[in-house]
């Protein structure tokens, strides 16, 4: 390939776009985590994960599947939909409700770690601690997330963060997954791609 | 979004999945420790009944409280109705009030469509006349794709009183729409023709009901609307319940999988025997379970965001 000169003499203004995390870099990331999870939870004992639709979904079975690799121990896992507890329904069109599917065994007493793919706001979290709430009385709920961009509107902070990404408000982070979008990857959008 | 249920028609094939997708996201909310989600906090849903109802009513203001709307319950018994009040200026009280939604049962069909004109808020057809009975059908249509798992290619055998029946009307309209094909059954006295086939082209009449229950998947029995009934649309009830009546040994003609619907209240003996009523094959608890779900998903599809 030649050496792109082109690019050098006028750079056209294009969107920028920053690959953050590449296909190869991304399940190392969730290794991590599931590591971390068994660390910190003295061997994911008692212990629920509950991905929040969208792509928390796959995250959360990733995680599960790799703390069964890892240990052997399989972790139940679930789904928690928020959109009747989000806080902006009123704003928006009608959304679409997802269905919400909590493991056999239920949520009480055990520890729950919720697990999203981006943590920006923290107005998710709130939704989903409602919603816990609602479905039962965890022992303690915790939080894992791939990428924490930062920008908190609440006093909400994850367990286990895949990778911090400093963010300008305006960028925006966008997480692709291979069950939902065909590839692994995490990008950073500057504000013009929006 | 649509922003008035008012008939069957109101709803395409993808809006009517939609509720009942919604529904059985609904449904797993009853099975739950707190019976309640918080999507309509701070929302008002009057019920407007001028006609007596108890499972329609009672499954409207389960589903709002379910989703923590504040209830209004008014019937027209007890009311300034009784002293007079026209439905447009109950509607303006009502409109003053600052209803989100009005949940309206009429005697007189097309009532809800000249209510949705006259207030701001959504309104939701619990009833009209002999005209329709939107949410009564979508919860039909939801039972149906629970026990059967799908609606596309159904064949539906709609029983009994069709000429007086709104729930009939709506699931002709709602179950075309969504694949199943319907056959009105009936004696000639009690089936519109000319309507059948203007409601939904494909929709057939057969006035043996024999005929049709070998090829049924779902025989749903009309409660006889004796109150509606001016003229005599047939000899006796003995006669009635002998032609058009559902018994065990009917029941038996079913195919193996086929379902037994009723919309509720029965004549126990008329149209429908004891025996078949309370069979496995039976759905009519079912239902009565499914309408909170169906009416908690359209309550928030109409109310649950902006879409004003």
């Amino acid at each position: 390939m030649a050496y792109p000169s082109a690019a050098r003499s006028s750079p056209p203004p294009q969107p920028s776009v920053k690959v953050i995390l590449a296909s190869v870099d991304l399940p190392r990331v969730v290794d991590r985590i599931a590591h971390q999870i068994l660390e910190k939870t003295q061997g994911a004992t008692d212990t629920v994960l509950l991905g929040i639709p969208t792509r928390g979904a796959p995250l959360a079975r990733r995680l599960a599947a790799r703390i069964s690799a890892f240990e052997g121990i399989s972790v139940p896992v679930g789904v928690l939909d928020i959109t009747l507890y989000r806080d902006d329904l009123r704003r928006h069109a009608t959304r679409a409700v997802g269905p919400t599917e909590v493991p056999a065994g239920g949520i009480d007493g055990r520890r729950v770690i919720l697990v999203d793919d981006v943590l920006f706001s923290g107005r998710t979290v709130r939704a989903a601690l409602d919603a816990l709430g609602d479905l039962g009385r965890p022992a303690s709920v915790q939080l894992a997330v791939l990428v924490d961009r930062g920008h908190r509107q609440l006093p909400i902070r994850a367990d286990y963060v895949g990778k911090n990404i400093p963010t300008a408000l305006a960028e925006s982070v966008k997480v692709t997954l291979a069950e939902i979008d065909g590839t692994d990857e995490v990008r950073l959008y500057g504000e013009e791609a929006r | 979004m649509i922003r008035h249920l008012l008939s069957g028609a109101d709803l395409d094939a993808d809006t009517a999945t939609q509720i009942l997708d919604t529904a059985a996201e609904m449904a797993a909310v009853a099975g739950r420790e707190v019976k309640k989600l918080p999507a309509l906090r701070g929302r008002t849903v009057v019920n407007l009944f001028y006609e007596d109802s108890t499972r329609t009513r009672i499954s409207f203001e389960a589903a709002a409280k379910r989703l923590s709307a504040d209830v209004i319950n008014f019937s027209a018994k007890g009311s300034s109705v009784a002293k007079g009040e026209s439905l447009k200026d109950t509607a303006l009280t009502l409109q003053a009030m600052g209803a989100d939604a009005v949940v309206v049962r009429h005697p007189a069909s097309g009532a809800p469509h000249r209510l949705a004109a006259w207030v701001d808020g959504s309104v939701v057809n619990a009833g009209d006349g002999t005209h329709e009975h939107p949410t009564q059908a979508l919860l039909d249509a939801y039972t149906m794709r629970a026990r059967l798992g799908r609606l596309a290619g159904l064949s539906v055998a709609v029983v009994g009183d069709v000429l007086h029946s709104r729930v009939a009307r709506s699931n002709v309209l709602l179950l075309s729409t969504l694949g199943a094909k319907v056959t009105l059954v009936g004696p000639p006295t009690l089936i519109p023709v000319d309507i059948a086939a203007a409601l939904a082209p494909d929709t057939g009449v057969c006035y043996d009901l024999d005929a049709v229950l070998p090829s049924s998947d779902v025989v749903m029995m009309l409660r006889v609307q004796r109150e509606r009934m001016n003229d005599s649309y047939f000899p006796s009830a003995r006669e009635y319940a002998r032609r058009y009546g559902l018994d065990g040994p009917r029941m038996g003609r079913l195919p193996e999988h086929a379902i037994v619907m009723h919309p509720g209240p029965m004549n126990r003996g008329m149209e429908i025997t004891p025996e078949v009523a309370d069979s496995p094959r039976s759905t009519i608890v079912e239902q009565v379970a499914n309408g909170v779900s169906v009416r908690m998903a359209v309550l928030y599809l109409l109310l649950g965001g902006n879409n004003r």
